[in-house]
């Protein structure tokens, strides 16, 4: 089997695959990074989000042998252990942006990539056309685009931007 | 109100996981020496099994074994069940197939398991899967409930595929009034199939533990003692107290978690002939083709009314498709949570409705969020407004003259409401939406080539499922009390065991705030323990809106328990009479002194026992309680949605939407919101997007979410969500429950604002873009009048 290498969460990772393992299964299955979900399988939901070198992919579509030599931020890695919460974490929480849970990480890191391609004064409609790749069975969105539009203000207001793992 | 206590917008104690990815769902969990199950399905709708070849497949790298039907049946494993006794007019028991978690000989819809793969990945195992041979004489297959009476046998029991012919209400005395009638109005419906889609696909892991003889299966489940009991009980894979099961997070239930389904039996099975734990997770694609879809109800429906607007009667048939085989509660939902609701809130004098449930060969259908209150409330909410507009009549006005008025009200389909005020949300609903600018704003829109309707659902629902004396006299095969043990430790520390199981309703937060209220101690000092049949006492479990109503009542009857035990304790510490001892704020008071206990110097001395004897008194301070409701609960409201079509197009956009609904008493109205908001997400996907389609060989067209249209962020609006309040009578807490009312209002208040702005009645579920447009083309010249 192939030998893979990366950077997840700051940490240098190093595992062997199968040619065809996908870079949800090796982060799920290898490194037991258990946060990424998968939510179908045609790429529609976004329940896999990370980021690639910074910017949002969904990780059931990208095989882990792309991977090498990349950076990879996964939900685990946005706040250090015992640190605070990254803005946008804190903003889910603190506008009820999620009730059963699962879609939440690869919704976080969406959100991210959004407010790094469209800022931090995002509007509702901005919010709901950029969250197109992400689904949501349980909030009927209302107040996951809340927690986003406050997310972003609380990033551009001083709070770290810069993922803590980078 | 305390910070914290009832009626709080408390953040989610269960957040912190859910947001840093700490959360534990099925297939997170991980075993040593864990294999993958895969499944080999059907890709028929409807075939014999003439051969299964599976030696090449168990010659594949990785595998370590392949199992079918006849392996199943040699170990004399059980069918899966249907736990609700219907029977028909004629008195006749209701036809149940058998349901082998592995087919035995024939098959029956596309994604029927026919053998399994136990390997030591998933890779290799669908690789190995590929090479299973399965030799099949395809049949001819149904898929039409309206043509199932007629079409090819699916099962020998079932004659004409039909499970059962059922009905409810007084023929007779309905057909009087509708003879008196001065008015008819009638329709046709296709309530439309809906596709659950829960986020977190199911998945099972199943362990023996041949040491002790005992299994243990973490899954996907909305109520893990209920799947115990049917897998011990029915399916015979080990007795009860050999099995527990686990239900760590669910990524979301909406019903189709609720259902014992067969790959969690072949998991349990498989895990003891292997000796090693087996682990299943469902694909998408998977969960299309085997989760218990919703709705699917052909309905033609009629309403009677005088010269003045006043319902005399309603009469519906409905043929109820529950798919190729009946589902854990599939009898009960086109019956005892459909019929009974079609009263809406109105004093209907005669309602009748028959129900004619029937195989075909698709997915079992199920109860799906709301479960038989959205096909209900679709019914009669379509009767109403389309009444009003036939009878020239506004449609508001028309409802206020039937409204229910006084209560209690027996109602002629067994239910008898308890309170409500009916009035108060309409008012206020069209306040909010602000009714009087609407003509305004419809030649505005006009004016930019677009049409603008308005539409009204005033829905009602019955929850608090259930008196267990009440539907075990209609078939139900279960009690559907709760319980609830509450243990105090000796530093005052409590931990809440719960029959319910929360899936995303924040039960872990909800709960923890009566407990502080009640118990005068702080929000963090509390914990809730749910979805373990070794830790918690048998419960029923998360569904149509229960788990406030019956569940958090079975905690209050605990509680009293606790302060009841509690007071004994503090009257032995403050050497006085039980009777004096007064509990409030977290305090025990000797009445009319100033000698007191705090509430944990009293669960301290509760466990030392030093200041009674053991014949005064057992120590400890632990209480149990199983709840029963003596009724339902009723949540009613008005929703009011406002609409704009693009001409061009026929695309639907909704520019306003109020939600006002009487849940009783609110213990986290920031929860409630968001149980509202999804709710009606769910409603509008059923009114204008989702439909499951299947082809005329049986063939499921949308099997993924690339064909199956789920709402995204842009598909909805925001929401203006606001309550009404009258107290349920029937509780300690007065909670009616919020979990299914946006499902169960939202369709028909999509569906009424469309038909009132394009001019025709005529408008099938999904409303999509095409469906509307096609409409507008029949409908030119009264659009255009």
């Amino acid at each position: 089997m192939p030998s893979v290498s990366m950077t997840v969460n700051g940490k240098p990772v190093t595992g062997d695959v199968e040619a065809r393992t996908l870079l949800v299964q090796f982060l799920r299955e290898n490194l037991r990074l258990t946060g990424t979900h998968v939510g179908c399988d045609t790429s529609q939901c976004g329940a896999c989000v990370i980021h690639i070198d910074g910017i949002a992919a969904k990780s059931c579509t990208t095989l882990a042998l792309q991977c090498e030599g990349a950076k990879i931020t996964t939900i685990e890695g946005l706040a250090e252990a015992n640190g605070p919460l990254h803005p946008m974490q804190e903003a889910f929480r603190e506008h009820h942006g999620l009730q059963c849970g699962f879609c939440t990480p690869g919704m976080i890191m969406a959100a991210l990539d959004i407010v790094r391609r469209r800022g931090n004064d995002l509007d509702e409609h901005t919010i709901r056309e950029q969250l197109d790749g992400n689904l949501c069975r349980c909030t009927g969105y209302h107040n996951i685009v809340k927690a986003i539009q406050a997310g972003a203000k609380a990033m551009a207001a001083g709070a770290p931007t810069a993922q803590a793992a980078e | 109100m305390s910070a914290t206590g009832i009626g709080a917008a408390v953040r989610r104690k269960e957040d912190f996981r859910f947001i840093t990815g700490k959360g534990q769902y099925t297939d997170d969990v991980t075993r040593p020496g864990e294999t993958r199950a895969i499944f080999v399905r059907s890709p028929h709708a409807h075939a014999k099994i003439k051969n299964i070849d599976v030696s090449e497949a168990r010659r594949m790298p990785g595998v370590i074994d392949v199992l079918t039907g006849s392996d199943l049946a040699g170990d004399k494993i059980g069918n899966l069940i249907c736990g609700w006794m219907v029977h028909s007019k004629d008195g006749s028991p209701m036809k149940m197939a058998p349901h082998p978690a592995l087919a035995a000989g024939k098959v029956n819809h596309v994604g029927d398991a026919v053998a399994v793969v136990i390997a030591e990945s998933v890779l290799l195992g669908k690789d190995a899967a590929e090479k299973v041979k399965v030799d099949y004489e395809v049949l001819p297959a149904v898929v039409d409930p309206a043509q199932a009476k007629t079409g090819p046998q699916i099962h020998d029991l079932a004659p004409k595929n039909t499970i059962y012919e059922w009905s409810l209400g007084d023929a007779k005395a309905t057909e009087a009034a509708f003879a008196a009638a001065k008015h008819v109005t009638k329709l046709d419906f296709i309530n439309n199939r809906l596709a659950p889609n829960a986020m977190e696909p199911r998945a099972a892991l199943a362990e023996y533990d041949a040491g002790t003889d005992q299994l243990t299966l973490w899954n996907t489940s909305q109520n893990p003692h209920v799947a115990r009991l049917v897998i011990s009980a029915f399916v015979g894979i080990a007795p009860e107290h050999k099995l527990r099961v686990i239900a760590p997070d669910v990524g979301g239930g909406f019903g189709s978690k609720i259902f014992i389904y067969p790959e969690e039996v072949v998991c349990l099975w498989a895990s003891r002939r292997v000796r090693r734990p087996v682990k299943w997770t469902s694909e998408r694609t998977e969960a299309f083709l085997t989760d218990a879809h919703g709705r699917d109800h052909v309905t033609h429906a009629e309403l009677a009314l005088d010269a003045n607007g006043k319902i005399l009667a309603l009469r519906a048939h409905t043929i109820a498709n529950l798919g190729a085989y009946m589902s854990t509660f599939s009898s009960s939902v086109p019956t005892y949570l459909y019929a009974t609701l079609l009263s809406g809130q109105y004093d209907i004098p005669q309602i009748y409705c028959e129900v004619d449930a029937v195989y075909t060969n698709t997915v079992p259908v199920d109860a799906y969020r709301g479960a038989g209150r959205p096909e209900a409330t679709f019914v009669v909410e379509r009767l109403v407004e389309v009444a009003a507009r036939e009878m020239g009549l506004e449609p508001p006005e028309l409802r206020r003259r039937n409204f229910i008025k006084s209560f209690p009200h027996q109602t002629p389909v067994i239910m008898a409401y308890d309170a409500g005020d009916y009035h108060a949300s309409l008012k206020k609903a069209m306040e909010l939406a602000d009714v009087k600018g609407f003509a305004k704003r419809k030649r505005d829109a006009a004016r930019h080539g677009k049409l603008r309707g308005l539409g009204y659902s005033t829905y009602i629902e019955a929850c608090g499922i259930a008196p267990s004396q009440a539907v075990g006299s209609l078939g139900a095969g279960v009690g559907l009390w709760e319980s609830a043990e509450v243990r105090v430790n000796p530093t005052g520390s409590v931990e809440v065991l719960t029959g319910s199981h929360a899936h995303g309703q924040g039960h872990e937060t909800t709960f923890a705030q009566l407990v502080s209220e009640r118990l005068g101690i702080p929000f963090e000092n509390v914990s809730i323990v749910h979805g373990d049949t070794d830790k918690v006492q048998f419960g029923m479990g998360t569904y149509g809106s229960r788990s406030g109503a019956v569940g958090m009542s079975a905690i209050v009857k605990a509680l009293d328990k606790v302060e009841a035990k509690a007071k004994k304790v503090a009257a032995h510490m403050l050497e006085a009479a039980e009777g004096d001892i007064e509990f409030k704020d977290g305090k025990f008071t000797v009445a009319g002194t100033d000698k007191s206990a705090a509430w944990g110097d009293v669960a301290l001395n509760a466990y030392i026992a030093h200041k009674f004897s053991g014949q005064e008194l057992e120590p400890g301070l632990k209480e149990t309680s199983f709840y029963d409701p003596t009724n339902f609960t009723f949540p009613a409201g008005c929703h009011i949605c406002e609409i704009e079509i693009d001409r061009e197009t026929g695309k639907t956009e909704i520019v306003n939407w109020i939600a006002v609904d009487d849940f009783g008493t609110v213990i986290n109205p920031m929860i409630v919101e968001g149980q509202v908001h999804g709710g009606i997400a769910q409603g509008v996907g059923q009114a204008l997007l989702e439909g499951v389609v299947y082809d005329k060989e049986g063939q499921l067209v949308t099997g993924s979410l690339m064909d199956y249209s789920m709402p995204h962020a842009h598909d909805l609006p925001s929401f203006k969500v606001e309550t009404t309040e009258t107290k349920a009578p029937s509780n300690p807490l007065g909670m009616k429950g919020c979990g299914e009312a946006g499902a169960i209002a939202a369709p028909a208040a999509v569906i009424n604002a469309i038909t009132d702005a394009i001019g025709t009645e005529e408008l099938a579920m999904p409303a999509t873009a095409n469906a509307v447009w096609s409409a507008l083309q029949r409908a030119t010249p009264r659009v255009a009048a």
